[in-house]
C-alpha cells in the first residue's frame, strides 16, 4: 500500500493528501517488559479501521502513541509524514476508555464541553445530549453520559482523524447503536478517518472498513 | 466508625470546627485590630509605677519604665501578626507559582526550583534569616524581608507534590491536545486543584511566621528596641526574671504562644473542613 496513490477515501469524502496515520516500526517498553515491538501500518486518508485484540496486548498503548500521549522508546508515530504538532489544537484526537478521568471534576459539563471551542449546535443532538445536563458537575452523570460529552467535544472540523479506545463499553445497546450511528455520520460529514478499538470483532465489522489483527501487526 | 469513613465530617463535627475557627480568628483578628488602634500613650513612660506587679490597673503589671504591659504586648503581638500576614502573603505566592511551574515544565526548570528548595531547606532557618536580616541592616525592613523570603520552600514541595499527581491525568492530557497552552491548563485544572492545601499550608505559614519574627528579635537581629514587639519584651525581661519579676517573661510568653496554638487550629481545622478524608488521620 503506497500512500502517494491515494486520491481519495474509501468513501468518495474529498480529502487531503497529508491526511495518513502512520505507525512506523514502533516500540514501547517498561524496564523489562517489552509491550510493543516495531508496529507498523498506515492507515489512509478517510479510512476507518479497526484494531481488534486480546486484552491487555498493548492496544490502548498503541492508541496512546499515536495520539501523541505517551512518546514511543523506538519508532515514530506520524501525521501526514511528520511527528504530531507539539502546539495547538491536534488533529488526532483519542477518546479514552474511561470517561470519568478524561473531564475535570472540579468543571461544569459546559466547561468541558467548550473547553477545545465550542462544538456544533447538531453535534450535542446527535449525541443525545441534553440541555439540562450543561449545568451539573460530572460527579452527577453516569459513564455513558459522560462518554457522549468526551465525544461531543472533539467532533469538529479539527479533527482530522478520530482514535477511539473502547468507547463504547460503558454504553447500553440502545445507546451504543445510536452513538456509533452518530459517529459514522459525522466521520462521512467531516470526512475524517478513525482508528477504532475494540475486542468485539463484530462491532468492528460494522464499523470499519479494515480490520487490523494484532497478531498480524506484531509479528 | 463505619459512617464516619463514608460519610466524611458529621454534622455535628462540621458546627464543632467552624466554632474553633470562629473564637481564633477573632482572638487573632481583635488583637490585631487592637494593636494597630492603640495610640502611643497607651504604653506610655510613667517612672512612678515603675516594675509594679499585677493588679487591677496594670493586669499584666509594669516594666522597668513604668509601660503596661499588657498594652506593650497587645502592640508588640498585633506587628508581629502584621509581619507574618505580609510573609504568608509573599511567601504563599512564592509557592504556589514556583510549585506549579516545577511541575508543569519538568526538566530543568524543575531541576532549578528543586535546587533553590534544597539550598533553602539545606541552610538552618534561623540563620537564614538572620543572615538576609543582617545583610538588610537589621530593623523593620530586615526583619520583614527576612521572613516573606524564607518560607515558601515547603509549601512548594507540597504544591509540586499535588500538581505532579494530575500532570499526567487524562483531562490534562486531553486538554493539551485541544489547544490549551501550559498557562491556561496551570490556572483552569491545576490551581483548582491545589487550592485546598494550599490555603491550609498559608494558615499554617503564620504561626512559624510569628515564631520566626519573635525569635530573630529575641536575638536582637530584627526589629529595634524602642519599638514594642514581643521578641523585645522577652529579651528585656532576662534581665529582671532573676530578681523576681515573673509576670514581664510569663504573661507575654503566653500571649504569644496563645496566638501561635490558634493559628495551628485554624489550619489544622480548616483542613478537617476542606479535605473529609484527612480528619480520621
Amino acid at each position: 500500500m503506497c500512500p502517494c496513490n491515494v486520491e481519495k477515501g474509501k468513501r468518495g469524502v474529498s480529502v487531503q493528501q497529508d491526511e495518513i496515520l502512520e505507525a512506523r516500526k514502533i516500540s514501547f517498553g517498561y524496564r523489562e517488559r517489552q509491550i510493543l515491538r516495531d508496529v507498523s501500518f498506515i492507515i489512509s486518508p478517510g479510512e476507518r479501521a479497526a484494531l481488534v485484540g486480546p486484552s491487555g496486548c498493548g492496544k490502548s498503548t498503541l492508541a496512546k502513541i499515536l495520539a501523541g500521549y505517551l512518546k514511543p522508546s523506538g519508532g515514530a508515530a506520524l501525521w501526514g509524514g511528520e511527528p504530531l504538532p507539539s502546539g495547538g489544537y491536534c488533529p488526532v484526537q483519542m477518546i479514552q476508555q474511561h470517561p470519568e478521568a478524561a473531564v475535570d471534576p472540579r468543571w461544569k459539563m459546559e466547561r468541558i464541553l467548550k473547553e477545545g471551542g465550542m462544538p456544533a449546535p447538531d453535534v450535542l443532538q446527535a449525541m443525545g445530549i441534553e440541555r439540562e445536563w450543561l449545568t451539573r458537575w460530572p460527579s452527577e452523570l453516569s459513564g455513558g453520559e459522560l462518554q457522549r460529552f468526551c465525544i461531543a467535544r472533539v467532533l469538529r472540523e479539527e479533527t482530522r482523524f478520530l482514535i477511539c479506545d473502547e468507547i463504547s463499553t460503558m454504553l447500553d445497546a440502545i445507546t451504543q447503536a445510536q452513538v456509533w450511528h452518530s459517529l459514522l455520520a459525522m466521520s462521512e460529514g467531516y470526512g475524517f478517518g478513525m482508528l477504532v478499538i475494540t475486542h468485539n470483532i463484530e462491532l468492528a465489522k460494522q464499523v470499519c472498513d479494515r480490520i487490523l489483527e494484532w497478531k498480524d501487526l506484531t509479528s | 466508625m463505619r459512617c464516619r469513613r463514608h460519610g466524611g465530617l458529621t454534622a455535628n463535627t462540621r458546627v464543632r470546627v467552624a466554632v474553633y475557627i470562629a473564637a481564633s480568628a477573632l482572638y487573632v483578628l481583635g488583637i490585631l485590630v487592637w494593636g494597630l488602634k492603640m495610640p502611643e500613650s497607651a504604653y506610655g513612660v510613667d517612672y512612678s509605677m515603675k516594675l509594679m506587679a499585677p493588679g487591677a490597673g496594670h493586669i499584666f503589671g509594669t516594666d522597668f519604665m513604668g509601660r503596661d504591659m499588657l498594652c506593650r504586648c497587645v502592640k508588640g503581638l498585633s506587628t508581629s501578626i502584621s509581619i507574618a500576614a505580609l510573609a504568608a502573603g509573599v511567601s504563599s505566592v512564592i509557592a504556589l507559582a514556583a510549585g506549579i511551574a516545577a511541575a508543569v515544565s519538568g526538566g530543568k526548570t524543575d531541576s532549578f526550583i528543586n535546587w533553590c528548595i534544597d539550598l533553602c531547606m539545606g541552610i538552618p532557618h534561623l540563620i537564614l534569616l538572620i543572615l538576609i536580616s543582617f545583610m538588610l541592616g537589621r530593623g523593620t525592613t530586615g526583619v520583614t524581608v527576612a521572613v516573606a523570603l524564607t518560607h515558601w520552600p515547603e509549601l512548594a514541595r507540597v504544591v509540586r507534590a499535588e500538581v505532579l499527581q494530575i500532570r499526567s491525568a487524562p483531562y490534562v492530557q486531553a486538554a493539551y491536545k485541544m489547544g490549551r497552552t501550559k498557562g491556561q491548563v496551570a490556572w483552569g485544572h491545576m490551581i483548582p486543584h491545589v487550592l485546598p492545601v494550599w490555603m491550609v499550608g498559608v494558615v499554617l505559614l503564620f504561626p512559624h511566621a510569628i515564631m520566626h519574627e519573635a525569635s530573630i528579635t529575641f536575638l536582637g537581629f530584627g526589629l529595634p528596641a524602642e519599638e514594642p514587639a514581643i521578641g523585645v519584651i522577652l529579651s528585656e525581661s532576662m534581665q529582671y526574671i532573676s530578681t523576681g519579676k515573673w509576670w514581664l517573661a510569663l504573661f507575654p510568653g503566653l500571649l504569644l504562644l496563645a496566638a501561635v496554638m490558634l493559628f495551628d487550629v485554624i489550619g489544622e481545622n480548616l483542613k478537617k473542613l476542606m479535605d473529609p478524608g484527612s480528619a480520621q488521620e
